[in-house]
């Protein structure tokens, strides 16, 4: 093994029709139009010494040391800022250019830091410097210089030290081209300039951490604090990021079996060399000292701890399960899977439950957020997933942005999609708060449509309306590619008076003239992209809402060609995967019904036992199931529910009512402190399997050090299968995905050897479509016909009244990541401590509330106590909140009103009232006692070694 | 020209002039003039002022601002003289008057205000023909030679004592 490294042309390779031909060096060259010179010679392997260039980066010409001879024109120009021309004869060397390129780096020289030897980084700049042949400096080292100029050690995850900076200003268009955030500019000019976040430090700058500057730095003045302490990695393995469903690539770059630092890795199809905070610095936790690396178990619940060896562990889930179902029942258990774990983990755990306990009570996180987005998607277009894939967005000329803060949320194409807007495509944000994709530096929504919490059915139907009331349905495409009866009956519908923006605003509050103007845009384009997130499925008509989404871009002719489409921005890195291979109670992998007697016959004969035909039990069911007394033992892997689902206070008391509890984490997290059985998990840093994007896109995640418990994850479900009496075998989980392939015929074609040839495939895979499927429904939707549902607004039930007067809806920010089991064991709190309250200047001053004050969140089910934070950003009679800290108890305010068709929790409306207060909330209270006496671990007993 | 009068920074002021000229093409540079003449210099408290208008971030103003000698980032604390020093003037003598002024003022050239004056230099006013020169509140003074220097001197710190 060895450290990979990825070949940089220098500048990006252009595409464009024509080619051109040049000679290099005296061989012939040809790269299309508009590509550098530098960028040829590098397609013939043909290096030429460079600082300030890189191929993510637009050429820039600073660093003069690409300078090359061309014949028949004077001088020495610079390669990276000179176009290949057809017949161009270029020398790369020659004595004059070496001269010249060793005079530059000399200079360059003479004002570097001379102790190289104990400094970290600065690879790129020793190279160059070899390969100049530099071998003196002649000016010496006493002149003029920038040697003591201060580091800036602000940052947690890297350090800037000016001394070793050429203001190559690599990092500065970094910050702009790739990231977009322009935190970085050049301070002064001439000797004086200096690379300066604004005028303050890197921590209290405009910066988010992406480490674009850092990756892009060649003289190691921007540096990974994790290279300064551990010095430079020596191997690197390609993995997939475990956080959200952008699943970008990375290079996990390792000295022995310790992680030095994370690298994008620029092959990574889902984010071809970008990153943001999450990926690229917070991957502390997975060595953190909370990590749990023994099974335990105990009696009861109040008990504490008793560390057990493994065999012990499984066998006493086992018996357990088999008590269970014996004595209340085969239904009487279920599972639940992850959308954090590997598609061969979910795929091994909806088996164990359909095939081992003989029943279908299986379900997945999925649930609470995106179980909508499955259910509307394939009611429309046929297929449970979004139709395109990233890079589609960069030809879009109108992006409709719906319920989704991809700044915060899906930052690296969050990225993209700002290079997109910069580049002049147009945009409408509709969401209730002013994200910061409505205003931002270079990006500037034309339309922000501030709708009221829970109407954006109202909203999407009063668009459709405009559209087809003004004539804007592209009918070629209806006719050709729509179910006709379905689209004159949903015409019909939206062009009813009542469906018009100018009375839909009762309920949204977006002024009519808006939502014309904007309708007319997004039908206006041949490209028009919708992209969405949970502000979208989470409400009472979650899955209505992804309806109306499909009908729209239908109407528009908008699905099925690059620029276009429907797009879920998923929340986490498997979620599309999780759904894909069966979490669902009623589906098998590929999204078919357990009822189908040719697919669950498929299914019974490989898997050599009869499976019930009957939907199993969702989540909320198991629940209120326990509380009623009939669901009595659950298998829990990779989450949380006792703080990321609805209504806490009805999840723990289901919980507390269960016989056996069983819950697989890397951490003693909220839901094990209801638990009997503890098993130690892996991080993704100690797995083989796969993840799958929110474009399809099937990743591979590499093992990258040995399971810190001792077991890989995969196996405990398998062991748990075969002492629960079902047998299951596999060598590596690779074999996992030949099964999930042999059962699931969009999956046909996928294996690791394909996955390792390609680097990635989106699904469908099979012999239709062998290297995967970047668009969807291309000539024709996967169901034949495109099917419009009627969409009819139905106000949610829960609404503001005297008592409960303001609105609060709930989501996320940039540094910290869910429940923020790993988040929050990183030097990301740096950034965010606490969950705060943010509410509205008005609201605030009605109740004398003032920025910091300690304020009760109340609403029907029940109350608890944060900081409130005054915020512009919010629309008066609503507030927000993060669900990041278990101590904040976001949830414990959130009711159980749920989408009708899925169950997906209705997080983004409760009616709530806030009051100042000095006091925590007694749910808050209780909650600090119960971690004390309900997680404690007792001191390890000799005979629990394994 | 007469000596510009300065009002004391006010963010409502500095607003107003910002959004009055946030539509022009190239709106940045317009803006720092219009404050730098308002209040005798960019105030750090402008920069966020500026690039919430302009849709930017406020690192770019921070930049510009720095790039350019001419934006003062303190009030000023008295008047300023910019000594041209480029090639012409160079020929013309102009490296002797700067000393003379260092030897009998004590002025340090570009080493801020003494007696209420400021001597920077600066790289060519484009009135080469007629050098040395010298620009003080927008006027320039051509042909100088130490005792007209003196006297622009002597007239600056005049001014600012009053």
């Amino acid at each position: 093994m060895s450290l990979i490294k990825e070949l940089d042309y220098g500048t990006p390779i252009r595409i464009a029709e024509k080619e051109v031909s040049l000679t290099i060096d005296g061989e012939k060259v040809s790269v299309p139009a508009g590509t550098s010179v530098m960028a040829a010679a590098m397609t013939r392997g043909v290096k030429i010494p460079k600082l300030c260039a890189s191929d993510n980066l637009e050429p820039f010409g600073s660093c003069r040391l690409c300078l090359v001879e061309i014949e028949g024109r004077r001088g020495t120009p610079a390669s990276c800022t000179t176009p290949a021309e057809e017949g161009m004869v270029v020398h790369t060397q020659s004595e004059k250019l070496a001269r010249l390129r060793r005079g530059v780096i000399e200079l360059y020289a003479s004002d570097y830091p001379r102790d190289v030897l104990t400094s970290a980084g600065g690879a790129e700049f020793l190279d160059a410097a070899a390969e100049v042949g530099l071998r003196e400096v002649r000016y010496g080292f006493e002149g003029a210089n920038h040697l003591e100029d201060a580091p800036d050690l602000s940052n947690p995850y890297f350090a800037y030290d000016p001394a070793k900076c050429i203001v190559c200003s690599r990092c500065v268009r970094a910050c702009e081209e790739v990231q977009g955030t322009f935190a970085l500019t050049v301070e002064g000019r001439g000797f004086e300039s200096r690379i300066r976040p604004g005028s303050t430090d890197f921590i209290n700058s405009e910066c988010v951490s992406c480490g674009a500057c850092v990756q892009a730095c060649p003289t190691g003045s921007l540096i990974e604090k994790s290279v300064v302490a551990q010095g430079m990695p020596e191997h690197s393995i390609v993995t997939t990021c475990a956080y959200c469903g952008v699943g970008c690539s990375f290079k996990a770059e390792m000295r022995g079996e310790e992680l030095v630092r994370m690298v994008p890795y620029k092959g990574g199809q889902a984010n071809e060399g970008h990153s943001c905070v999450k990926g690229r610095f917070a991957f502390g936790y997975a060595t953190h000292k909370d990590r749990m690396l023994k099974p335990m178990i105990r009696e009861k619940i109040t008990d504490p701890w008793r560390e057990v060896s493994w065999d012990e562990a499984i066998g006493r889930a086992a018996s357990e399960l088999k008590r269970l179902q014996a004595a209340y029942g085969r239904e009487s258990i279920g599972v639940i899977t992850s959308s954090r774990c590997t598609n061969e983990e979910t795929f091994v755990l909806q088996k164990l439950a359909r095939a081992a306990f003989h029943n279908n009570n299986v379900d997945t996180c999925a649930r609470v957020c995106h179980s909508p987005t499955g259910y509307g998607l394939n009611s429309t277009l046929g297929t449970s997933a979004g139709t395109q894939d990233f890079k589609s967005v960069d030809e879009a000329d109108v992006i409709l942005l719906i319920g989704a803060n991809p700044t915060d949320g899906h930052p690296v194409f969050a990225s993209r999609m700002k290079r997109r807007l910069r580049a002049g495509a147009r945009l409408i944000v509709a969401d209730p708060r002013a994200i910061d994709l409505v205003r931002t530096p270079h990006v500037k929504a034309d339309y922000h449509l501030q709708l009221k919490p829970g109407t954006n059915v109202a909203l999407l139907n009063s668009l459709a309306h405009v559209v087809v009331t003004e004539g804007l349905v592209d009918e070629a495409y209806v006719r050709a590619r729509c179910d006709l009866e379905q689209f004159d009956a949903w015409a019909r519908f939206v062009a009813s008076q009542k469906n018009s923006p100018e009375e839909m605003e009762k309920y949204t509050g977006v002024p009519a003239r808006d939502v014309r103007a904007a309708a007319r845009l997004y039908a206006s384009v041949k490209n028009a992209a919708i992209y969405y997130g949970l502000g979208i499925t989470e409400h009472s008509q979650g899955s209505t809402a992804v309806m109306a989404l499909a009908n729209l871009a239908m109407a528009t002719g908008n699905i099925g060609h690059v620029g276009a489409g429907v797009n879920p921005l998923r929340g986490q890195n498997n979620v599309q995967g999780s759904c894909d291979m069966g979490s669902f109670p009623h589906e098998f992998s590929g999204y078919r019904h357990v009822a189908r007697d040719d697919v669950r016959g498929s299914f019974e004969k490989y898997w050599g036992v009869t499976l019930d035909d009957e939907p199993g039990l969702r989540i909320p069911n198991m629940i209120d199931e326990a509380i009623e007394g009939n669901f009595k033992g659950l298998f829990v892997q990779g989450e949380d529910i006792a703080q990321s689902d609805p209504d806490t206070q009805h999840i723990t008391a289901g919980l507390a009512a269960m016989e056996c509890v069983i819950i697989q984490d890397l951490f003693l997290n909220e839901t094990a402190k209801y638990a009997h059985i503890f098993l130690p998990g892996c991080s993704f840093l100690e797995k083989d399997g796969t993840f799958t994007n929110a474009e399809r896109r099937i990743n591979r995640v590499r093992k990258v050090m040995a399971p810190l418990c001792g077991k890989d994850e995969w196996r405990v479900g398998v062991e748990l299968a075969q002492a629960m009496g079902y047998e299951m075998n596999y060598n590596h989980p690779s074999e996992i995905m030949d099964e999930i392939a042999a059962l699931t015929p969009t999956f046909a074609g996928v294996s690791y050897r394909k996955l390792d040839e390609l680097g990635s495939v989106q699904w469908p895979c099979n012999d239709q479509a062998p290297e995967g499927t970047p668009i969807m429904h291309v000539d024709r939707f996967v169901i034949g016909k495109g099917h419009f549902m009627l969409t009819e607004y139905v106000p949610t039930r829960e609404r503001s009244g005297p008592r409960y007067p303001l609105i609060l809806t709930t989501g996320r920010i940039l540094s910290q990541y869910n429940v923020g089991q790993q988040t929050r064991r990183t030097d990301n709190v740096l950034w965010h401590l606490e969950d705060v309250l943010e509410i509205h200047p008005f609201d605030a001053e009605q109740r004398g509330v003032v920025d910091g004050d300690l304020v009760s969140l109340s609403s029907r089910v029940g109350d608890t106590t944060l900081r409130a934070k005054i915020s512009e950003r919010m629309q008066p009679g609503v507030v927000y909140t993060t669900f990041h800290f278990p101590g904040s108890g976001a949830n414990v305010v959130t009711t159980d009103n749920s989408d009708w068709a899925t169950n997906c929790p209705e997080y983004k409306v409760t009616a709530v009232e806030v009051r100042r207060v000095n006091a925590l909330s007694s749910w808050q209270e209780r909650n600090a006692l119960e971690d004390a006496t309900m997680r404690k671990v007792l001191e390890a007993s000799p005979d629990a070694a394994e | 020209m007469s000596m510009s009068v300065h009002v004391a920074w006010d963010e409502g002021v500095a607003r107003e002039l910002i959004e009055e000229r946030a539509g022009l093409e190239g709106a940045m540079l317009p803006i720092l003039h219009a404050l730098q003449k308002k209040f005798g210099y960019v105030d750090a408290r402008a920069v966020a002022v500026i690039a919430k208008v302009l849709n930017i971030s406020r690192a770019e103003v921070f930049g510009t601002i720095s790039f350019y000698h001419d934006f003062k980032r303190q009030p000023p604390m008295g008047g300023t003289i910019k000594l041209c020093r480029a090639e012409a003037c160079q020929a013309r003598g102009a490296e002797n008057l700067a000393e003379h002024l260092e030897r009998v003022h004590g002025v340090k050239i570009d080493g801020g205000y003494r007696n209420g004056v400021s001597v920077e230099t600066v790289y060519c006013l484009g009135n080469c023909a007629l050098g040395p020169n010298a620009l003080h509140d927008g006027e320039i003074f051509g042909r100088l030679d130490a005792q007209g220097l003196e006297d622009l001197y002597a007239s600056v710190a005049r001014k600012t004592g009053e």
